[in-house]
């Protein structure tokens, strides 16, 4: 299950990459948006995923680490504005007028 | 609560307050009585942390490394306290323009920036670094773009673009350290760094260290800045070109200080140190813009900072915090007067201009202290950087190192005269007026290197003990996790 995992984050960062290396902003910021769900991916592999329980004192199962799981909520959250500032910035460029293209 | 919160809190509360309040004068007043409280905060932040070697602030009282914390070392508040005293002088070069319209939301992108670097100076967490990073660097994109042409935009995307590949590599490198010793805590990590495997460790580190270097604009990953300084006005990049990439210098000290310390002089960074003081000056050289040439020797001068770091001793290290300290007064006052000299001939070309100095003597003289300083001209600070820097370069037997860097400073002047001949001398041909304001805001960061250069002792007494804290990560563990 790591090693696919891992696989996984990999490609991600493998397609975001060549994405990034496009020429339109569209392709770009897909591409931004996969590398950073490849990190975040990482995160939560970083806490192993052999816990398969709710995270809490009275469950006597093995637990999940939480702690990945809030870096990762944070990182999503993170990740998402940036896009969406990308995207903006992508339509003010195709919104606005070719004034001063050399 | 204690000191230690108040300049994160204060700047976002004034940000808050400026986006709030609808008339300009109401909301000027806002933007500077916070920029004081919050300079104010943090000179105060530095006499604690000088007093109480780490000021740790438990959010919610959560016992470290469960909770986050903040952990003030005498570093960090240093940083934090120049970066709110640049914000402050930045911000009044733009008051002094009465015709600027600047909406409540430039005011608070303006706080959330000093917000963020403060965060990051301050805080004692990992992850908390990589959040408050974000932070300043989302008000950093809004600042850059506000008011953007097409082509702007297009400059600012690749600006937005590097950083978040950055910030991505940062979150990576995060995960690998969590994954080998499963805390984000920086007291933590300091202690189970050295027993963890050094499989996860190593890249992890590197990771992080590739992140802060794009952020600080080390070679070879400067490309993006001497591009992004020129899109903002003039004060907005004084406010960049002093702060931001020190930002990341201060996040490299960090790492191989705190969390893995350099046993002695690094021979790769070393070398990455030089080259970057290479490749930044000689990029300057070749530049007809007042601003670009600035630019370029921000990637230059962020060398000699490295250099300190890499060095790997605790005098190296004092001298680099001295350097750095000294180089963001000197380069914001610097950056100040292009943005003086663009707001009133609307041109910061070399050919476009000349006789500056005839017109406007003082302007003359607001430019030649901080750019002799930069070149390393006593009895200005930058002299006492560079002599420190050297010293500590010999002590290490770095010598062709030390050499390097003598060399550039040279070709520093070279370029500062190059400015000075081609704008400053020579006949004047017109006569703009520039508000006094704006010498005001000049004088506010330039007068650091004088007083510094003349009277700088206790400065260095300062980082020379920040450096030997640097050089104790046991005692800040100790510090911020409590116990024996």
């Amino acid at each position: 299950m790591n090693a696919l995992v891992a696989l996984l984050v990999g490609l991600l960062f493998a397609v975001g990459t060549w994405l990034l290396l496009g020429q339109r902003i569209l392709r770009q910021v897909i591409g931004l948006a996969f590398i950073s769900h490849g990190a975040n991916l990482m995160v939560l592999l970083s806490g192993g995923l052999r816990g398969r329980h709710a995270p809490l004192l009275a469950n006597p199962e093995p637990r999940a680490d939480p702690v990945p799981q809030a870096l990762i909520l944070t990182a999503i959250v993170i990740g998402f504005g940036v896009t969406a500032f990308l995207l903006a910035l992508g339509y003010r460029m195709h919104a606005l007028e070719e004034d001063d293209e050399p | 609560m204690n000191a230690a919160a108040a300049p994160v809190v204060i700047p976002l509360l004034s940000g808050l307050l400026c986006a709030a309040l609808q008339r300009r004068r109401l909301r000027w007043a806002a933007s500077v009585v916070g920029a004081v409280a919050g300079a104010a905060a943090s000179v105060w932040l530095v006499v604690l942390a000088r007093e109480h070697e780490v000021v740790v602030l438990r959010f919610g009282d959560w016992p470290a490394p469960y909770g986050i914390v903040f952990a003030v070392d005498l570093l960090g508040a240093l940083m934090s306290a120049i970066g709110s005293w640049v914000a402050l002088c930045a911000l009044l070069a733009l008051l002094a323009r009465p015709h600027l319209r600047l909406d409540g939301f430039f005011h608070a992108g303006w706080h959330l920036l000093l917000a963020g670097m403060n965060g990051a100076f301050l805080t004692g967490d990992l992850f908390n670094l990589y959040v408050f990073f974000e932070v300043l660097l989302v008000a950093s994109y809004f600042l850059l773009t506000l008011g953007s042409t097409r082509r702007q935009a297009r400059e600012a995307f690749t600006y937005v673009a590097v950083n978040l590949v950055a910030s991505t590599t940062f979150l990576v490198g995060v995960a690998l350290l969590y994954a080998a010793v499963g805390s984000v805590n920086m007291a933590d990590l300091a202690l189970r760094l050295p027993v963890a495997p050094p499989g996860l460790v190593r890249p992890g580190v590197f990771l992080l260290a590739v992140a802060f270097g794009v952020k600080a604009a080390v070679f070879p990953l400067y490309a993006w800045l001497p591009h992004a300084y020129m899109l903002p006005s003039g004060a907005v990049a004084a406010y960049f070109g002093g702060m931001l990439t020190k930002v990341g210098v201060y996040a490299l000290y960090r790492l191989f200080t705190t969390l893995q310390p350099l046993q002695g002089p690094a021979p790769a960074f070393v070398l990455v140190a030089v080259l970057t003081m290479i490749f930044g000056v000689l990029g300057a050289l070749a530049q007809e813009e007042i601003r670009r040439i600035l630019s370029f020797h921000i990637v230059s001068q962020i060398g000699y900072m490295v250099l300190g770091l890499a060095l790997g001793t605790p005098a190296a290290w004092a001298a680099g915090i001295f350097y750095v300290l000294h180089h963001i007064g000197v380069k914001t006052a610097l950056l100040l007067v292009a943005a003086a000299v663009e707001v009133a001939y609307g041109t910061g070309a070399l050919p476009a201009l000349s006789g500056l100095a005839h017109a406007h003597p003082l302007l003359g003289l607001a430019f030649a202290v901080p750019a002799l300083s930069l070149a390393g001209i006593p009895p200005l600070s930058g002299f006492w950087a560079k002599v420190l820097v050297v010293q500590a370069g010999f002590q290490a037997g770095q010598g062709p190192a030390v050499a390097a860097s003598l060399a550039v400073s040279l070709l520093t002047l070279l370029s500062m005269t190059k400015i000075l001949t081609g704008a400053f001398w020579g006949p004047a041909r017109e006569r703009e007026s520039i508000p006094a304001v704006h010498y005001a805001a000049i004088a506010g960061v330039g007068v650091l290197t004088v007083v510094w250069g003349l009277g700088g002792g206790w400065l260095l007494d300062l980082t020379t003990v920040a450096a030997q804290r640097l050089a104790d990560p046991e005692a800040y563990a100790r510090a911020v996790l409590g116990g024996p």
